[in-house]
């Protein structure tokens, strides 16, 4: 199978003073796939992502993003990449001073010849897609719940059609009917839109929902990729113990059920 | 550009590249293109319809007239985004809106596929803007004020009441009085405070000597500089500016405490566990302060007196033994009391209003922040006031 690898890490090394996090990682991830990273406590996934996504630099090895090398590349080159891609914090990281269509709009300012009107709809129209009601464009984010600003976040990374979005633990502190309804919605836009999804997650009920495939970090690398199926059969203590401990036996009935259902 | 019969090429214009350090990676051209066919209008959408060019595009798409029915012809297009799909979808609430069909042809899977899920996810405004506010509303915003502030002060009494009670309790049971934390806030809200504390009275006695001198001077009546300073330091200023330091230094430091404790629930974990806030937060922090703030102020009142010596004695030649024997004679010992009894009275306030805001923080860092500057604002702003009517009550009694 001939795929695009939209993101490409060679030999990555992240660390923190003598504190290695990541030692000679490498990880591919393909154009429209939804890839869920998974892993231990402290086996640094979040730092994956915010290496990926430039906000903290490696100690050595090499990203490239849509071809581009990440950390060669000169100013001009990142803004431009950096269009291309979108970001969803765990809260939210919603600007707390703006109202949810603001925050929308904050990075469709940047896009030349858009008029104020357009902006504000292509805002609202990027809130409905997330999921959110009209309404919920004019509030600030202290006023909504948690599930409420994961989905103005989104709807913020989405604002400028980007091919690539970084999403953090989407669904961590939601309750299982908001957080179903979140992995409703990475799954239905990353088929529409043909997003690639780079998903970090503890919720083993979000990779049997969302993940195209999984990637296992552990002894600071990634240990194993493949699909759902292909975890069950990794001869790993941790990969093991994740994948066939309790919760995740009952993550997968409930998949099982639900696909006997339709 | 013509509609009836023939070809109308709308526009066709290169957006983006608007300044020269945001080259727009995909800033293209677009171009619209309207033909009659039969009973319908074809519009031929060529180049790149997506966020750089939708601006266009909308205003032209809007300018169509939807008399007939449509046909949208994607197939020339190289790239469309969900600004673009939002458009076409405009374009088609607006036909059927006017009762003419609008039909998308030419659209390969990925168009398709986009236009689908923005058609699905079409926002409606579903309010009305907000009427721009009338008499009556900014009348009621002010009587809301008035109650808020009547509550506000009401509620500042009701926790005075608390914490003398609590305080009275834990005379009687002195099993539930903190002593250790009581000797912390001490040390917190006295010591420490006692630098700044000397170098603004210092500094207050050198400046009142010298205003003094220069005014004294011009009668002769270099001498009463001494009474100026002791005076003014004594009764007024010694206490109030000290006050007012410990309001900005601790009740911001009070309100920060308990509120962060109360954004992450450790002031309900207490309750459960039967621990009293306001006996275990509130009575250390402002007894501390009660017992602190007039030794400050005696501070401020000695530093305070050594630096408009220092400054007499320089400036006007008033030598410290007369200074001295000045102070003894001329200085009644009322002044200080007028001046010490006010600042336990300081002190309480400071300490209410500290704990109180704390406790209005809600469940974020935004409120945290408002409160904390709300609470040195309140605190100063209140002995302010409180120093104003022990004035007037002074003048009355002809104390």
């Amino acid at each position: 199978m001939d795929r695009e690898a939209v993101i490409e890490l060679r030999g990555l090394r992240t660390q923190f003073g003598q504190h290695v996090v990541h030692d000679d990682l490498e990880l591919d991830v393909y154009r429209g796939e939804v890839l869920g990273v998974v892993g231990g406590s402290g086996t640094g996934k979040s730092v994956l992502l915010r290496a990926i996504s430039g906000l903290l630099r490696p100690a050595a090895g090499q990203i490239r993003v849509l071809g581009v090398d990440v950390l060669a590349a000169g100013e001009q080159e990142r803004r431009d990449l950096e269009r291309r891609w979108g970001v969803m914090f765990q809260d939210g990281a919603l600007f707390s001073a703006l109202t949810v269509r603001e925050n929308v709009e904050v990075p469709l300012r940047a896009v030349p010849g858009l008029d104020g009107p357009t902006r504000r709809a292509l805002a609202d129209l990027k809130v409905s897609m997330s999921g959110l009601p009209y309404k919920a464009g004019d509030n600030y984010p202290s006023e909504l719940s948690g599930g409420m600003r994961k989905r103005a976040g989104l709807a913020r990374a989405l604002a400028l059609d980007p091919e690539i979005v970084f999403l953090d633990e989407p669904t961590a502190g939601l309750d299982p009917i908001g957080a179903a309804a979140f992995d409703r919605l990475i799954s239905d836009l990353s088929h529409s839109m043909g997003l690639t999804v780079f998903l970090v997650t503890h919720d083993l009920d979000t990779l049997h929902a969302t993940c195209d495939r999984i990637a296992v970090l552990a002894e600071k690398r990634v240990l194993v990729t493949g699909t759902m199926r292909e975890m069950l059969d990794v001869d790993h203590p941790w990969v093991k113990e994740y994948f066939h401990g309790p919760r995740a036996r009952a993550a997968q009935a409930d998949v099982q059920a639900a696909a006997a259902e339709s | 550009m013509r509609y009836a019969g023939g070809e109308a090429r709308l526009r066709t214009g290169r957006t983006g590249m608007m300044d020269g350090a945001m080259a727009w990676a995909t800033a293209g051209s677009m171009a619209i293109l309207v033909r009659e066919q039969g009973a319908a209008r074809r519009v031929t959408l060529d180049g790149a319809l997506d966020v750089t060019t939708v601006t266009v595009a909308a205003r032209d798409l809007a300018a169509l007239p939807v008399d007939r029915p449509l046909e949208l012809d994607l197939s020339h297009l190289d790239r469309i985004d969900t600004a673009g799909a939002w458009a076409l979808c405009r374009l088609r609430a607006r036909g059927e809106a006017a009762g003419q069909e609008v039909t998308i042809i030419g659209a390969d899977s990925n168009a398709e596929s986009v236009i689908r899920t923005v058609q699905a996810a079409m926002p409606a405004p579903d309010d009305h803007p907000a009427p721009p506010p009338s008499l009556a509303d900014r009348l009621e915003a002010v009587g809301r004020g008035t109650v808020r502030a009547g509550a506000f002060f009401v509620e500042l009494c009701a926790y005075l009441g608390l914490f003398l009670v609590r305080f009275a309790r834990s005379i009687v049971v002195p099993r539930d009085f903190r002593l250790t934390a009581l000797v912390h806030h001490c040390h917190e809200v006295g010591i420490k405070a006692v630098p700044i504390v000397a170098l603004m009275a210092f500094l207050i006695g050198i400046v009142l000597a010298f205003q003094g001198a220069v005014q004294l001077r011009q009668f002769g009546a270099e001498i009463f500089v001494v009474e100026l300073i002791s005076v003014s330091i004594l009764r007024e200023l010694g206490i109030l500016l000290t006050a007012i330091i410990v309001a900005g230094r601790t009740a911001s430091a009070f309100t920060a405490a308990i509120g962060s404790m109360k954004m992450r629930e450790e002031i309900d974990a207490m309750r459960t566990l039967g621990i009293d806030p306001a006996t275990a937060l509130f009575v250390p922090r402002i007894l501390a302060l009660v017992i602190m703030l007039p030794i400050l102020g005696m501070i401020a009142n000695v530093v305070g007196i050594l630096g408009g010596a220092l400054m007499a004695w320089v400036e006007l030649g008033v030598s410290p033994a007369m200074f001295r024997t000045r102070l003894l004679e001329g200085v009644m010992f009322s002044n200080l009391l007028v001046g010490m009894i006010k600042a336990p009275i300081f002190a309480i306030v400071i300490g209410v209003v500290g704990c109180h805001a704390g406790m209005q923080v809600g469940g974020n860092a935004e409120s945290l922040g408002r409160m904390t500057s709300a609470s040195v604002v309140t605190a100063i702003f209140s002995v302010i006031v409180i120093d104003a009517m022990f004035s007037v009550f002074f003048a009355q009694a002809g104390m």
